[in-house]
């Protein structure tokens, strides 16, 4: 429960940061630390040096900008919980962060540092896959833009590299009509099926994120198409939410059976459907 | 080393090579493929001509039952410091411990150190539940290091150590059967259990299964009982004393059955209970198994409990809810257990307990016992016995224990015996003392012995109250003691050792309702009843707060928690992350009352109720999700009841019952549809 030996760093811009990654060798991002530690006394991680954006001011925002909101990718849960500015023009990420954790959790934890971390059962995949987040990327040389659909890679692993970091993630403004449905591992609180639905007001399209069912998040498409064009109702959800499995590995431990774990999401894919369109 | 977590000292070699773990057997698949005909089976407990009982019956009832291992996860881990004094050669160790005197008892031959050159020192531990309630090898291995090393050591448990190496609780499997006649009176019992011990015994391990089988009838009459126990060896930490410690499997498993009885027959579950309690006048009680209930009332606590829980309207609830389609279960579980531990005769090394009360020079008092309560709060109900016998407030007293240093000898805390067997001892001293302090305060008073009389903190003679010596000036004048009687030894303390004729049966019935998500298989609590009787409470707020604790680790029992190793026993449930605790907001809340039937085993009358509730609520949890399932077809799953346990139940019978046939109405469903409830309402014989 003692970590290895490793180096400490607490840049204070963003540009340092980046520098620090470049110049260590095996050098880890905190953001947060509440995957990354346990990890670290378990030496199941052992970077030689852990460079802390904690201090890195520019990082921390919520903000709305030409019609999609902005959030900094070191703020933490319980800033997006208790954001009034997310509670109207985007609830579903409030929603989701009362999900996380607990509130010394919430309170520690990051936005970006969890969705980097890309753990199977985390719950905010499924809002960045339901909401068609963008993920700005900043490295050395160049900074980019990754579309939610892109940045799962697999278990564990985003598109952010190891001399990366993610600098912000922007979503659509999507005040209504959105839901996350949950059901938690027991001991931890992780997903064994988390779904988030958001369906946009304007075409009545609806897009589907599914977290801790299969090795990364995934958007249930086979839903989402069989629902496109029709009608939301208790019979075309039941239907359509069959699918919410399709074509998926489902994980299998100690705490769900794969075939638990899909049917789960299948009921909690109805169910965020149906509270959804009740919105 | 046998199994993962056993602590392991390692010497380096001259060639620098270290031991090695290789070729260890694993055997943890060993419950399910055992072949039980290459081992013989020890009898647990019997008694009764068992043959006849099964001849005599008109069905008999069968049911294999799981009960599974469980980690105690006290909040605190272990954890010890010890310091050894060369020149003295004496050994102090601070250990995280339930039990400093067995401590100190069985270590000098761990470490050639004599007894009385060793001092155990249990300050707050942070939690037990039993799993404190052993010697283990770290305490010894931390005071040989301190020996050889010359300075002191420490050593702290981290939660992945304490889940893998500390001691767990249940992992029986029982085959049992039961003799019944077709009104539902009970017969016989038998079983066929196997207790998984673990790699090594720890301090109890043997004797928790042999305990399942003591009370094996529950709180009811029968004739013959057989218990049957194969211990066997697996690469898994010991099992050992986990709250309740062998009691929750008895009761499980009797409470389980009455069900399947009732269920079997058509009867009514709290009829066929009914029928078999012994009455009131009954006690004693002599059991098959040897015991002897002291005390009992089942059937008026059943039937405080079907009143706070409003029988009639819940299961006009429960037909309303069928009838939308829900599942809704109502459960009951009746139970007795054993407290008080013990009679010397029946215990390995002394069931007595000691204390010693002090009235210091001030008057202020101290109170010295010999058990070592680690949250169950004697601190404050021993003080409150003091205060109440002494006649003073009891912010002058001061309850010392958990250190050999002070109190000399005790067999501490566990088997809810602490305020029974421990809290008797203070009452002997406390006796003692008054019957000393009358002489002194005659002889000061200047008048016979004979016509002393003490109220309210005061003596006096007979008829001259308002000449009275308080506690104030009785001390002075016995520990200054210029003016004694002749003969008289100065000072006011007093020490006994008080050994308990009889264990106590503490009991009481829980009644539970609960609704059942189908899609899911989550539980949700409906309501919770409970109605104990631990003989008259000292302190009620410290018994219902037992009661609470207790049934959250049973209701942990029956929903989530589950100690999982894999085919190579590695520990799969090692962390929080992965064994599941019940947190505040899977409570549900709870109606407490109780009934008060004193002990006649010691003088205060009290029982004992560190493990009741652990008891009580596991197999009324059970039966509720059980009865909840039951117009499926369900009788009987094994716990964990885990929402994937229940869901995959639900389907499974939904299945084996395709097409769809109408669900047809369980047996009490059939006798409570809503209109003749009423008529039909259990009556319960006036006690």
């Amino acid at each position: 429960m003692i970590p290895a030996a490793f180096d400490y760093y607490q840049p204070k811009t963003l540009e340092e940061a980046i520098g620090l990654l470049a110049s260590n060798d095996e050098a880890k991002v905190l953001a947060g630390g509440h995957s990354l530690l346990p990890a670290m006394k378990l030496r199941l991680a052992q970077p030689k040096a852990l460079v802390d954006l904690s201090r890195i001011a520019e990082l921390n925002y919520i903000r709305e900008e030409n019609g999609q909101i902005a959030i900094g990718a070191m703020t933490t849960h319980f800033e997006i919980e208790s954001s009034a500015l997310l509670r109207e023009k985007c609830p579903l990420l409030p929603e989701v962060a009362e999900h996380i954790g607990d509130v010394q959790v919430r309170n520690k934890g990051t936005f970006g540092g969890s969705l980097v971390h890309a753990d199977p059962a985390a719950d905010w995949p499924a809002a960045a896959l339901a909401l068609d987040a963008e993920f700005q990327i900043a490295g050395l040389s160049a900074r980019r833009t990754v579309p939610a659909a892109d940045f799962f890679v697999e278990m564990m692993q985003s598109a952010v590299q190891s001399n990366e970091i993610l600098r912000e993630i922007r979503v659509p403004v999507t005040p209504k009509s959105v839901a996350y449905a949950k059901f938690a591992q027991k001991a931890s609180g992780f997903a064994i099926a988390g779904v988030a639905v958001v369906i946009e007001k304007t075409n009545g399209e609806v897009r589907i994120g599914i977290t801790g069912v299969a090795p990364k998040a995934y958007r249930a498409i086979a839903v989402e198409n069989e629902l496109r064009g029709k009608p939301l109702s208790p019979e075309s959800i039941r239907a359509a939410s069959a699918k919410a499995a399709e074509g998926i590995d489902s994980l299998n431990d100690i705490h769900a059976s794969a075939e638990f774990r899909a049917h789960l999401a299948r009921v909690h894919c109805a169910r965020a459907l149906a509270r959804a369109a009740a919105m | 080393m046998k199994s993962l977590g056993s602590p392991l000292m390692l010497r380096p070699g001259k060639d620098g090579r270290e031991g090695g773990l290789e070729g260890i057997p694993v055997l943890t698949i060993l419950l399910t493929r055992l072949k039980t005909r290459s081992i013989r089976p020890q009898l647990a407990a019997a008694g009764g001509d068992i043959d006849a009982a099964f001849k005599e019956a008109d069905k008999i009832v069968r049911q294999r039952m799981i009960h599974q291992r469980l980690t105690p996860m006290a909040i605190e881990p272990r954890g010890c410091i010890a310091s050894y004094h060369a020149g003295e050669e004496s050994l102090t160790l601070w250990t995280s411990t339930q039990i400093p005197h067995l401590v100190r008892t069985l270590l000098p031959g761990m470490i050639q150190v004599p007894e009385n050159k060793i001092r155990i020192v249990a300050p707050e531990v942070g939690g037990g539940f039993g799993s404190k309630l052993n010697v283990y090898a770290e305490e010894a291995l931390c005071s040989h290091l301190a020996m050889r090393l010359g300075v002191p050591v420490k050593w702290i448990e981290t939660r992945r150590e304490n889940a893998s190496a500390t001691i767990h609780g249940r992992d029986q499997i029982g085959e049992y059967e039961v003799a019944v006649k077709k009104d539902g009176t009970l017969l016989g019992i038998k079983s066929r259990a196997v207790a998984d011990l673990g790699s090594y015994l720890q301090l109890l391990t043997p004797a928790i299964p042999t305990l399942t089988g003591l009370m094996a009838a529950g709180c009811y009459k029968c004739k013959a009982v057989c218990m049957e126990v194969t211990g066997a060896y697996t690469n898994k930490m010991a099992t050992d004393a986990y709250r309740g410690a062998g009691r929750p499997e008895a009761t499980y498993a009797i409470e389980r059955l009455m069900d399947i009885i009732a269920d079997d027959l058509g009867l009514d579950p709290l009829q066929v209970r009914l029928k078999n309690f012994p009455k009131p006048k009954e006690f004693p009680f002599n059991t098959p198994t040897g015991l002897t209930y002291d005390s009992g009332n089942y059937q008026g606590a059943l039937k405080k409990a079907q009143k706070l829980a409003n029988w009639d309207k819940l299961l006009k609830q429960q037909v309303a809810a069928r009838k939308a389609g829900k599942l809704f279960g109502v459960g009951v579980s009746t139970y007795v257990e054993i407290c008080a531990l013990g009679p010397s005769k029946m215990m390995a090394a002394g069931g007595w307990e000691w204390g010693c009360v002090r009235i210091e020079i001030s008057g202020k008092v101290t109170v010295i016992t010999g058990t070592t309560p680690h949250g169950q709060g004697q601190e404050t109900s021993f003080a409150q016995i003091t205060a109440d016998k002494l006649g003073i407030p009891p912010s002058d007293i001061v309850v010392m224990r958990g250190d050999t240093a002070v109190a000399h000898y005790g067999r501490d805390t566990y088997g809810s015996r602490a305020t029974a067997v421990g809290g008797t001892a203070i009452v002997m001293c406390i006796d003692k003392i008054l019957a000393k302090a009358s002489i002194l305060a005659a002889h000061l008073l200047r008048v016979s012995p004979k016509v002393m009389q003490f109220r309210d903190g005061k003596f006096f003679a007979k008829g001259k109250p308002k000449a009275a010596l308080g506690w104030k000036e009785i001390a002075p004048a016995a520990y200054v003691a210029r003016d004694l009687p002749p003969n008289f030894e100065p000072g006011l303390e007093a020490s006994s050792f008080f050994e308990p004729p009889n264990c106590t049966f503490p009991f009481g019935t829980h009644i539970v309702a609960v609704e059942i998500d189908r899609d899911t298989g989550e539980v949700k609590f409906v309501k919770y009843v409970t109605v104990d009787d631990c003989g008259p409470q000292i302190n009620p707020l410290l018994v219902e707060g037992q009661v609470q604790g207790g049934i959250a680790h049973s209701l942990g029992q029956v929903l989530f928690e589950r100690t999982v190793y894999d085919e190579n026993a590695q520990l799969l449930s090692g962390e929080f992350m992965d064994y599941a605790m019940p947190r505040a907001k899977d409570i549900p809340e709870y109606v407490m009352d109780s009934t008060v039937t004193p002990s006649p085993s010691n003088p205060l009358g009290v029982k004992g109720v560190g493990e009741a509730g652990t008891i009580g609520a596991t197999p009324a949890i059970a039966n509720a999700v059980i009865d909840a399932l039951s117009p499926l077809g369900i009788r009987h799953l094994d716990l964990p009841l885990t929402p994937e346990t229940i869901w995959r139940a639900i389907r499974d019978h939904r299945e084996t019952q395709a097409p769809a046939p109408p669900v047809p109405p369980t047996s009490r469903e059939a006798r409570f549809t809503a209109k003749d409830v009423k008529k039909k309402r259990v009556q319960i014989p006036s006690a």
